[in-house]
């Protein structure tokens, strides 16, 4: 099926409400991510960007750098560093001091693999850098069946030792599923026992993610628990905004209520490629690449893609819904990879709307993959178990006759 | 980074102010994006107008004059103000001292 972004008029209002102010878009993202590197130690089974193995066309130290120098210039004030798993880059390190020294913030998500106490100590010295810490279950059984034996074992490892170092605001950064949601007050009780701070984000069907969002996205009763919640704690966790197809069941959340795509968000991969939303690596949202002429800027002010999502959406059936202007139709993302169209309901619309375009899509319908997929070929030491395939022992001597035994 | 209650400065616009040292100010079609580096908070000006005064702050011996040399209009001038005691309160501008 062909996705049809909504048609559009043009002219910028003077004033008026932020919101109305970012639909057509900034001269440089507020909201920049930028994936380092495709390889990843994990094999989570929701990736959204399908990481596993190293891209060779990774741009190089030198190529990131110049992309440092360009944000700098573009005033980027901070960017959100992922992956992949960021850290696994040699120049990792590097590249952080980098950025900071060039005015550029860094915020960087990992699974913690390498975080021990010198890195802690390291990173508590360092201003202008966050950590955001992954974790998708509040206990070891409910996370390590999504991302993999050991994995929780790796986070909570990790944020004792930024605890320890007095590393100041740490996130535990949450993708909320159909098996975590019921744990939230357990993720925030867990997250105040490392004095860090909670941040809860919306699974896309993205990457591998589509997959297994059947089987793992929130039920429509557990939108609204989640709902509940946020209005009840919501000053004290961080959202990324993501949750705004929720302000449709009441008041608006706090945030921008918007899809930033293209806008004021952004996606930089690992090899260059400039995309609308890091939900969104796929071929009909690659804007450009930061190798060609007049780099990541002319991506961002000039490609015809980006244009094009800068104008407010006026057709589709969500503009004629009462609750438009509290959920602005939702999810680019998440309609595209259930091959809904693009002006219409996200497939996880509090109205329900959204389920009746999902019931409705033809028996014929295939709904898009990306292009990219870096997913490890083989076997992974300590696989996830969601999709029922036995897990490799994180250690071996896990399943050693002898081991446990009282040999003394 | 961030100063505890006690030494939150009340706004006074007799007072000199500037643009906080750890906040950076990008232009923007709709006015600019203020983002503090201390606080990891991002702030908006709403129009050209209030950038401009922002920007003019550490030139003038006070916010009212600052308002005044950048001809705001009197009848903006409480608003305008207000978006400054804002600004303040988020620590996006500081008292100078030197």
């Amino acid at each position: 099926m062909t996705a049809v972004l909504p048609s559009r008029p043009v002219e910028r209002p003077t004033g008026g409400r932020l919101v109305d102010q970012f639909q057509y878009g900034l001269d440089a993202p507020i909201c920049l991510t930028w994936e380092l590197t495709y390889a990843c130690n994990l094999a989570c089974v929701h990736c959204l960007s399908s990481s596993g193995r190293r891209d060779p066309r990774e741009l190089s130290t030198a190529e990131a750098e110049a992309v440092i120098d360009e944000l700098q210039r573009m005033q980027v004030f901070y960017v959100n560093v992922g992956g992949g798993e960021p850290t696994v880059r040699p120049d990792f390190w590097h590249l952080l001091d980098y950025a900071i020294g060039h005015d550029v913030g860094v915020k960087f998500s990992t699974n913690g693999i390498k975080l021990d106490r010198g890195r802690a100590a390291q990173l508590a010295r360092t201003d202008y850098v966050d950590v955001q810490i992954s974790l998708d279950g509040a206990t070891a059984e409910v996370n390590d069946r999504v991302r993999g034996t050991g994995s929780f074992a790796t986070a909570t490892r990790a944020l004792e030792n930024l605890a320890e170092a007095g590393m100041k605001d740490v996130k535990v950064s949450v993708v909320v599923t159909r098996e975590n949601v019921g744990q939230l007050d357990e993720f925030k009780a867990l997250t105040d026992r490392f004095g860090a701070q909670l941040r809860i984000t919306r699974f896309r069907p993205s990457g591998r993610g589509a997959d297994v969002w059947d089987q793992l996205h929130p039920t429509q009763a557990q939108q609204r628990e989640l709902y509940a919640w946020l209005v009840a704690n919501g000053d004290q966790v961080l959202t990324g905004d993501s949750f705004f197809h929720l302000s449709a069941l009441g008041s608006a959340l706090p945030g921008l209520n918007l899809c930033g795509a293209g806008r004021v968000v952004c996606l930089i991969d690992p090899v260059g490629d400039v995309y609308a939303c890091p939900f969104a690596i796929h071929e009909q949202f690659l804007a450009g690449n930061v190798r060609s002429p007049g780099g990541f800027q002319q991506v961002w002010q000039h490609s015809e893609l980006f244009a094009d999502l800068r104008n407010p959406q006026t057709g589709g059936a969500c503009t004629k819904c009462a609750h438009f202007d509290a959920c602005r139709g939702g999810c680019m993302a998440a309609k595209f990879f259930t091959g809904l169209p693009l002006d219409g309901p996200d497939p996880e619309c509090v109205q329900g709307y959204g389920e009746t375009a999902l019931a409705a899509r033809d028996a014929t319908t295939l709904t898009p993959k990306s292009h990219l997929d870096h997913s490890h070929t083989g076997p992974v030491r300590g696989q996830p178990t969601l999709l029922g395939m036995p897990a490799i022992p994180a250690k071996l001597c896990d399943e050693s006759p002898l081991a446990g035994a009282d040999l003394s | 980074m961030t100063s505890p209650a006690a030494e939150v400065v009340l706004f006074d616009p007799e007072l000199p102010w500037q643009r906080a040292r750890s906040v950076a100010l990008r232009p923007e079609p709709f006015g600019a994006l203020v983002y503090s580096f201390g606080t990891r908070k991002l702030s908006f000006l709403k129009s050209e107008l209030l950038v401009t005064v922002v920007q003019a702050l550490a030139e003038h011996p006070s916010a009212t004059a600052t308002l005044a040399a950048c001809d705001v209009p009197e009848s903006q001038r409480p608003a305008y103000l207000k978006a400054l005691a804002d600004l303040a309160r988020s620590e996006m501008i500081e008292v100078r001292t030197s």
